[in-house]
């Protein structure tokens, strides 16, 4: 690793003031940062810790109804505290596995955007708004292709809002190595519409099947699923090829329905 | 630099470390306490487990910085104050859980978190939650046996060697 300082202040406030700093890179859970920063592909001056902010932790009802979820939440917090919308929990409860569960967060999930990991297709796929400490960004303007969001500069995740559907699930086709999604599906029913949300599979990152949204909100049935899309545009690796992943995009989203709950 | 200061194994220490000082070289190479192994480097393999807080955690894939104030226990601390194995050691040692005994440290450790968690997990329930830990001798058969046996279940039906 190159050397850099280590930042750890206790208010978004004063996160957001030490992220003004030059080539200052925010840090939180590192689940993914520090492999990074191991591998010399990142080089900060400063990292600004936000494992110590209070006030982006924790999983309450928002008055609307919505299930709001500190940015500095970890997957294991969420698994173990957002029942109120079990889809979500379960998913935070298969990512990675315990430990990194212990230390990844939400935010930090959010924030990388990798075109495999598993919030980002929940969060699209549930309508979720993007809360930071500047603005809200729905989830529909938030994901800009792998690894790019609408996030600016230093901008941090302090919460994220998900409205709680009638029924959801997500089916992760689990790339052993990694634990991250070779394909995950994430289906939502809600009253105005189903949202079916891929991620693993394009190589735009997540997006939204409008094909399958639209078959599902006519008819939710996994017979109602539409024909597999075209394997074009998909990522195509050494562990499944463009064509094996859009396979997988049908046949998750028909496992995802069926288990819809 | 920065000042921290943790306790660890019950034991209060304040050290000044870098910004890039990895929790397991802070627990090596800064405190000697080498039980804690670096397998993969790459928080694939578990070998680094210890507990921050109570919870599992891959000290590869942790700043020491951020530990700052923390509960810290790593496998040195995990035998009984009179220095005999623990109940998770002994058993272990008794359904020979081990072999080279590289990954040891981070399956008691993990395991020590389990049945933390879960007092009495089922079969899949540890091999579900030894997910993020890799050995690459034993086949893992009696890894489980021995943690069910720790928690206290009858294991004579269970992962025939």
């Amino acid at each position: 690793m190159y050397s850099f300082d280590m930042e750890s202040p206790s208010t978004v406030a004063d996160a957001a003031k030490a992220l003004g700093q030059d080539e200052a890179q925010a840090l939180g859970g590192g689940q993914t940062l520090i492999p990074t920063l191991k591998q010399r592909l990142a080089s900060p001056s400063v990292l600004v810790s936000l494992a110590g902010i209070a006030e982006m932790k924790g999983v309450c009802t928002a008055d609307d109804g919505s299930l709001a979820i500190g940015g500095g939440t970890t997957h294991a917090t969420v698994a173990a505290e957002a029942g109120a919308y079990a889809a979500l929990a379960a998913l935070a409860g298969n990512i990675g596995d315990p430990a990194v569960r212990n230390r990844g967060t939400i935010g930090g999930s959010l924030a990388n955007n990798d075109p495999s990991a598993c919030y980002p297709s929940a969060a699209l796929g549930s309508g979720a708004t993007i809360v930071t400490n500047k603005r809200e960004i729905a989830a529909d303007d938030y994901f800009q292709g792998m690894f790019a969001t609408a996030l600016d500069e230093g901008e941090i995740i302090t919460e994220v809002r998900f409205p709680v559907p009638e029924k959801a699930s997500y089916m992760k086709f689990e790339q052993p190595a990694s634990r991250f999604a070779l394909v995950g599906v994430f289906v939502a029913k809600y009253a105005d519409g189903v949202r079916v949300a891929v991620t693993g599979a394009s190589e735009e990152g997540v997006y939204r099947w409008s094909e399958a949204e639209a078959a599902l909100s006519a008819n939710f049935s996994a017979d109602a699923v539409p024909a597999a899309p075209s394997g074009d545009g998909m990522i195509s690796d050494l562990h499944a090829s463009g064509d094996y992943r859009a396979h997988l995009v049908g046949v998750m989203t028909k496992r995802a329905v069926a288990a819809a709950s | 630099m920065a000042e921290v200061t943790m306790t660890v194994n019950g034991k209060s220490v304040t050290k000044s470390v870098k910004g890039n000082t990895l929790m397991t070289d802070f627990l090596r190479e800064e405190l000697r306490l080498t039980g804690t192994h670096v397998g993969c480097d790459t928080s694939q393999c578990g070998a680094c487990v210890i507990h921050v807080n109570g919870q599992a955690v891959k000290s590869c894939t942790m700043f020491a910085a951020e530990a700052d104030g923390a509960e810290v226990a790593t496998i040195e601390g995990q035998a009984n104050a009179d220095g005999s194995l623990s109940v998770i050691q002994a058993a272990f040692q008794e359904h020979h859980g081990l072999q080279c005994g590289f990954c040891t440290p981070g399956m008691v450790m993990s395991a020590a978190a389990l049945l933390k968690e879960n007092p009495k997990p089922t079969e899949a329930e540890v091999r579900d939650y030894l997910e993020g830990n890799i050995c690459r001798c034993t086949g893992y058969h009696n890894i489980v046996k021995a943690i069910m046996a720790a928690s206290g279940q009858d294991v004579s039906s269970i992962a025939a060697e």
